[in-house]
């Protein structure tokens, strides 16, 4: 039943899908009609459901976005599409004031069913205001939950998971995963939108990765077991809440944990995945537990200079090789 | 007019032209990445808001910013150096195309959400107001940008203090794919400003003299007294939003659309006020630079082999340019860290 799709063809797929099941679904955001969305994710469903489905909006990222939370609030289903992460910074009212909180002010009363998918990430030199990754902004608001597909296959699950919900989640795409192919199966059961993925069975040590990490994450364990140091990829498919016991379980096996993430360094994801870790799996370490990050420096334009503000395969082979060492000397 | 003047418009005009058509090239060139948006089509604007400027005025302008870059005298070579990403260029490669700055000249940098370029120029406003200076501000801003908080916002306070600005709206039909009809309630933008008390009128933007005669007033006003003034600009762009723009909606997809849905309201609009697509524009005949050349040799300011001289030594400005960018070194890692911390050296706070 599997077919072969590039990431953003998913997303289109689920959308698709949901909004012929459900007519209170609906898109809306900057150039997803006529355009078919500046990365295509809404192509053809402008000319499928017609512009009240699919509402072209003024570049007012906060009103639309608060649109899409008052539509939520009567039982709609909007999914709001912000352009790209830089600019969610304008709707980020709507989304930590209003959706994120209305169900709780309301003492349950009005749930927020609202999607609000997100590009971001360093894609190819845009530069500092647009190639930021944010992910802890949203982290730090309860009452929102974050789903970070890595494959086509989760993109498609994940997001039609998020339209059916209940509740506001924020569906952050990697920029540079788009145009990424894999098999995606349209029927088959998924997991819980929250359940992390083992990429890859190791031993010696675990890297926790998400989005576009998470395949770095693999083709350095890949380049690792060439040296004989065979690393357990978890892809967390999703940043809140987080699938703490299948990362526990895996360093409970290992004993080491590498987190690696593109977004800076400083009070970003890693850091909270390293605190609950080490509270959780503190007597299991064998090695202190490592962030490998972005630097915590705005993007530069020049394209040396971005590539080395974020994590690349070399880097994560390096990190892991230096928190699996003493191990080594140990056993020699 | 003076006739120095009107060949400085027309130079300033056919260098923006020149260039960005270059920094196409050089961008399939991969000589420049990321974002490129570029000016053709809307170099009347640049060439007559800026040539009306004082060199005190402060600038702040969007990610379309090069010719307003170019036009208020930053060399060529600089511009097209950070364009390269490389040490020697406005910002030193580390904001590219879309972050252009240069302290000297009051160019306050090239910003790259959209919207954002008013609040910041209102601030400057404000500050040159607190201290009763002579200068002003000089905002441009796209079409789009109108329907942003922040410009409302920035415009109400602007009117509120009676700034010393002036918001130039580079209204070239469209958001990326987005026409004004569709994105803004009334297309008609200047009138969006009547709620500030901010004195607003739409010109002719592909029309250099209009543009010129018309930021020298308002700028006069300005510096009388007069408070925050408004400029629209009609205009078009010749190329896709960047270069990452397929550029597949004007007009044929967005017709066909319009009439596989809305048949009336297309008719209804057109009665009411139409943009001239770039066909018509074309069969229209010339547009603001030959329409100028034109001017001037009707007038019997210029021959047309002076406009070919001129032609030539822009071309070669721009290749100047472009071979001084090529030869600049690229920026080190410690350069972001210095910039990052405006070469304060890193201070340790604890
Ligand atoms: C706040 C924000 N939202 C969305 C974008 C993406 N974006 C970049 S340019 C643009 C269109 C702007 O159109 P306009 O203001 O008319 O300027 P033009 O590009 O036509 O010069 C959009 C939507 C952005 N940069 N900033
Ligand atoms: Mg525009």
């Amino acid at each position: 039943m599997a077919q072969e799709m590039l990431y953003w063809q998913a997303l289109n797929r689920a959308m698709d899908i949901e909004m012929e099941e459900d007519d209170s679904v609906f898109v809306l955001g900057e150039d997803v009609g006529l355009y078919g969305g500046s990365y295509r994710v809404t192509d053809g469903l402008y000319a499928k459901y017609g512009e009240w489905r699919v509402r072209d909006t003024p570049i007012s990222e906060g009103g639309f976005t608060g649109v899409g939370v008052g539509a939520a609030l009567v039982g709609m289903r909007p999914i709001v599409e912000i352009m790209t992460i830089n600019f969610a910074m304008l709707a980020l009212d709507s989304i930590v004031n209003g959706a994120a909180k209305i169900s709780l002010m309301s003492g349950g009363q009005f749930p927020v069913g609202l999607v609000v998918r997100v590009p971001g990430g360093a894609a190819h030199q845009l530069a500092a205001q647009h190639a930021q990754r944010l992910e802890q902004m949203f982290m730090n608001v309860p009452g929102l939950r974050i789903a970070v597909p890595s494959t086509p296959q989760d993109a498609y699950w994940q997001l039609r998971q998020a339209i059916a919900s209940d509740e506001p989640i924020v569906v952050l795409e990697h920029e540079l995963l788009y145009f990424v192919k894999g098999m995606v199966d349209i029927v088959a059961e998924p997991p819980p939108m929250h359940r992390a993925a083992v990429r890859r069975p190791g031993k010696d040590l675990t890297i926790v990765s998400y989005s576009r990490m998470a395949l770095l994450a693999q083709e350095a364990a890949a380049e690792l077991a060439k040296e004989g140091i065979d690393a357990e990829v978890i892809d967390l498919r999703s940043l809140k809440p987080i699938d703490w016991d299948t990362c526990a379980t895996s360093i409970n096996k290992t004993h080491r944990l590498l987190v690696v993430e593109e977004d800076c360094r400083f009070a970003g994801a890693g850091a909270e995945m390293l605190a609950s870790l080490t509270e959780r799996c503190f007597f299991s370490f064998d090695a202190p537990p490592q962030r490998l990050a972005g630097l915590d420096i705005p993007t530069p334009y020049n394209g040396a200079l971005e590539a080395a503000s974020i994590p690349r395969v070399a880097d994560i082979v390096d990190a892991a090789r230096t928190l699996c060492k003493p191990a080594q000397k140990a056993a020699e | 007019m003076e006739r120095e003047t009107m060949h400085r418009l027309l130079r300033d005009m056919l260098l923006a032209r020149v260039f960005e058509e270059r920094a196409a090239e050089e961008y399939t060139k991969r000589n420049i990445a990321g974002f490129l948006h570029l000016y053709p089509g809307e170099e009347a604007v640049a060439a007559g808001v800026l040539n009306a400027a004082s060199p005190a005025d402060y600038i702040v302008s969007t990610y379309r910013e090069h010719a307003h870059a170019l036009v208020r005298g930053v060399p060529p070579g600089k511009v097209m150096a950070e364009l390269f990403g490389r040490a020697d260029g406005m910002s030193g490669g580390m904001g590219g195309s879309m972050h252009m700055f240069d302290r000297e000249r009051r160019f306050m940098g090239g910003y790259a959400i959209v919207g954002e370029s008013c609040p910041i120029g209102v601030g400057i406003a404000y500050s040159i107001a607190m201290r009763a200076l002579p200068e002003a501000v000089i905002c441009f801003f796209g079409d789009g940008a109108v329907n942003q908080g922040a410009f409302h916002e920035a415009l109400n306070m602007a009117g509120l203090w009676h700034l010393p600005i002036l918001f130039v709206c580079e209204n070239n039909h469209y958001a990326i794919g987005t026409e004004v009809h569709r994105h803004s309630a009334v297309p008609e933008l200047y009138k969006r400003v009547a709620a500030y008390n901010i004195p607003a009128e739409k010109i002719d933007g592909m029309d250099v003299l209009k543009v010129y005669d018309a930021t020298r007033h308002a700028l006069a006003r300005i510096r009388r007294g007069g408070g925050p003034q408004f400029i629209e600009c009609e205009t078009y762009r010749y190329r896709g939003h960047s270069m990452a723009d397929p550029d597949s909606y004007r007009p044929a997809v967005e017709l066909k659309a319009y009439q596989a849905h809305d048949p009336l309201s297309a008719a209804i609009r057109n009665l009411e006020f139409r943009y001239p697509s770039p066909e018509e524009l074309a069969a229209a005949g010339p547009d603001g630079i030959s329409r100028l050349a034109q001017h001037m040799v009707d007038a019997g300011h210029v021959h047309e082999a002076e406009v070919e001289a001129l032609k030539n030594d822009v071309q070669k400005i721009v290749d100047d340019a472009v071979q001084f960018a090529a030869a600049s070194p690229p920026p080190t890692m410690d350069a972001a860290w210095r910039a990052l911390n405006c070469n304060r050296h890193q201070e340790v706070l604890i």
